[in-house]
């Protein structure tokens, strides 16, 4: 059965990992990308571990549900806003698609998280009790109460009666916007994932300015050019927050900003950067150009899909490597706290 | 007495020395749980099978990992109870100098085997008894130090659930499937679990799993129905060396701090308690161990602490940047002078 071969130079041809590594050799290696591009902010670290195993055990979340769900959470919670906004300046052009916007954005990522769930009454299920520690149960009553208000002021909207009740609705569902747009960050950082937790402060601000992203990028691509001012302006504050708040999140993490800079995650970053970047600069310069403000708003919908997946993907990586979770703990130990 | 957070600890981290009365059981009993002294571990793994027997969990994959003999890989949800087997190139003791070999040639030697007239002749496994130098124990491995030990070791752990003190998976579980039990432990509720996975990475030590096209989580219950019948785990019953050791909490830390002493005096100066202190980041684990090596040698993380820790600052942050956004908003709609 062994392959191997012992010689006067030693043992050829070996299956390696007989021995658990303790010290240089243990855990994965990773190759730094060349070139362009930022280099590894930490030096490679020596560790021990048990034969490069996790030592966490990594999100079963499907990346499709559960990145999908955050994207489409942010996209519902602030096009609320827009939609608010739009109704109070007297904006029906922007309002619908905003209107709409929210509450399909919401009834889809509701349906992304019942499918990882596996069946619609462990939603349900979620409502029996409420606690405080338990970010995912805040949302699932956040999401309760927010879902139907959005359906309420869409479905008036598009009957184009009960103005008073959708206008109610509408204005509530603004109030909860916020929230549903950046309590996934805390749902994504209480855990003992690396990338996740350690940038726990300034996550919810990118999330935050992505939903800005996302949603202005629907109602540039939806509205009457004419209209779109609001959603020009709160394209380009938006990913000036995004991008800044993950720059300034990365610097603060370390090594655990790593996952980010590598493989796909680096490249869905990466992207997204220069999709929100480039859709917040057509949209503030675009003019009145139809075509051009669908490309703005294609673009800046795209990366902020990109800068959940990136997140959710880097996460998981950091999951898997023992490096992210030993080292820095190891590090603190010897910090002495 | 009013200070809450001296007498019963703080809810979210830190010492809490009445988990299950912090948790609503007014007469709890004490508080139970592991203490598993590696040091005495066989690697047997007589844990694994009782649990797996007792708890009648699924089989989870006969593969053959190549590490050792370990092929169990870790904590999952089918695998309650794992033992590590780490293989070392590291002198137990202290090294004894001048025993290597390097200057032998073993293919020469190989070649004059049964020729030379102090050859016990092919067929011989080992040397007939006295005739062996003096001092060589017979049919051990060399190299071998005086006093026996070998210069490779073998470090074996059985590793399992920590039911920690403040236990990352119970805070963040949105449908209270996790719950603490009046013997202070962490047990899963298999009928209310959604599925919903947020344990799995919410648990600091990778023990918590989803168990595939089941959808819910398992692990270990540090069998809670038979410590409601008065009886021990079944893994602490099972174990021949007593190395996995079943009792009130307090007793276990005492031995356990008496079995340390007693390793440094014979010279294991390795020997460390790992999860047994109340002020580390969980608060202390229900479940703790004598190691041999860091804990990340094991596996195991060498300073974890539980994620509810910041989540005050995690709502703090999130709320400021829900106020962010509206601003934007806010801003965005706001006229500039013409
Ligand atoms: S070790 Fe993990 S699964 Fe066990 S009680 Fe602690 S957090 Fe929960
Ligand atoms: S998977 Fe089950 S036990 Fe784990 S957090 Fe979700 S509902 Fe609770």
């Amino acid at each position: 059965m062994s392959e191997s071969d012992v010689t006067r130079d030693g043992v050829r041809g070996a299956r390696p990992g007989r021995q658990a590594p303790t010290g240089a050799h243990a855990g994965r290696r990773r190759r730094g990308r060349r070139g362009r591009g930022e280099q590894p902010m930490v030096p490679e670290a020596e560790f021990s571990s048990y034969y490069g195993k996790p030592v966490l055990n990594k999100p079963t979340w499907k990346p499709l549900d559960i990145a999908g769900y955050l994207y489409l959470g942010g996209l519902a919670g602030a096009s609320s806003l827009l939609a608010a906004g739009a109704q109070a300046s007297g904006r029906p052009g922007l309002a619908a698609p905003a209107k709409l916007g929210a509450a399909g954005a919401i009834s889809v990522s509701l349906a992304a998280l019942v499918h990882d769930l596996g069946r619609p009454a462990r939603f349900l299920n979620m409502l029996r009790v409420l606690k405080p520690t338990s970010p995912m149960s805040v949302g699932s009553w956040l999401l309760a109460g927010y879902a139907p208000l959005t359906l309420t002021a869409a479905a008036t909207e598009v009957a184009g009666r009960y103005r008073l009740l959708g206008s109610a609705a509408t204005a509530a569902s603004a109030v909860l916007g916020p929230a549903v747009a950046t309590y996934t960050a805390v749902l994504l950082a209480d855990t003992a994932v690396p990338s996740w937790h350690e940038g726990y402060r300034e996550l919810p601000f990118v999330f935050a300015g992505s939903a800005a992203t996302a949603a202005s990028g629907l109602a540039l691509a939806a509205a009457p050019a004419a209209q779109a001012g609001p959603a020009r302006r709160l394209a380009v504050l938006g990913a000036a927050l995004e991008l800044g708040a993950f720059r300034a999140m990365k610097r603060r993490m370390g090594l655990s900003a790593e996952p980010f800079e590598q493989g796909r995650p680096h490249l869905l970053l990466r992207a997204a950067e220069a999709l929100t970047a480039g859709g917040a600069a057509l949209a503030l310069f675009g003019g009145r150009d139809r075509r051009l403000l669908l490309a703005a708003g294609a673009a800046l919908l795209t990366g902020s899909a990109a800068l959940r997946f990136g997140v959710f993907h880097a996460g998981v990586a950091s999951a898997q490597d023992p490096k992210y979770t030993v080292v820095p703990q190891r590090e603190r130990l010897e910090r002495g706290r | 007495m009013r200070d809450g957070d001296e007498v019963h600890g703080h809810l979210l981290y830190g010492p809490q020395p009445d988990v299950a009365g912090a948790s609503g059981y007014p007469d709890a009993p004490p508080r139970m749980g592991f203490f598993t002294d590696t040091s005495v571990c066989i690697g047997c793994k007589a844990c694994e099978v009782a649990c797996k027997e007792w708890n009648a969990i699924p089989e989870d994959g006969l593969v053959f990992t190549g590490m050792s003999y370990d092929n169990t890989q870790g904590l999952g949800a089918d695998t309650w109870r794992h033992v590590a087997f780490i293989e070392q190139r590291k002198p137990f003791g202290g090294q004894e100098p001048g025993v290597g070999h390097e200057d032998v040639d073993v293919f020469a030697a190989a070649a004059r085997l049964g020729t030379g007239a102090s050859s016990p002749g092919p067929g011989a496994t080992s040397p007939p008894p006295g005739r062996a130098p003096a001092g060589a124990p017979a049919g051990e491995i060399s190299p071998v130090s005086p006093d026996g030990r070998t210069e490779l070791r073998w470090l074996m752990a059985s590793d399992v659930c920590k039911h920690c003190t403040h236990a990352a998976c119970l805070d963040v579980c949105p449908t209270g499937a996790l719950f603490r039990t009046e013997f202070g432990t962490v047990v899963v509720q298999e009928d209310i679990c959604n599925g919903c996975g947020y344990c799995v990475p919410a648990c600091p030590y990778g023990v918590i799993d989803q168990r595939e096209g089941d959808g819910r989580v398992w692990k270990c219950t540090l069998c809670y129905d038979r410590l409601g019948a008065g009886m021990e785990p079944a893994c602490a019953k099972a174990c021949p060396t007593d190395s996995i050791q079943f009792g009130p909490l307090q007793e276990l830390r005492e031995r356990a701090a008496e079995r340390v002493a007693q390793l440094h005096a014979a010279g294991v100066t390795d020997a460390r308690l790992y999860g047994e202190s109340p002020d580390d980041g969980v608060g202390g684990d229900g479940a703790f161990f004598l190691l041999l090596d860091e804990p990340e040698v094991y596996g195991l993380p060498p300073d974890p602490v539980v994620t509810t820790r910041d989540l005050p600052d995690m709502w703090r942050h999130a709320a400021l940047a829900a106020v962010s956004l509206a601003a934007l908003a806010l801003g965005s709609f706001a006229r500039r002078p013409r």
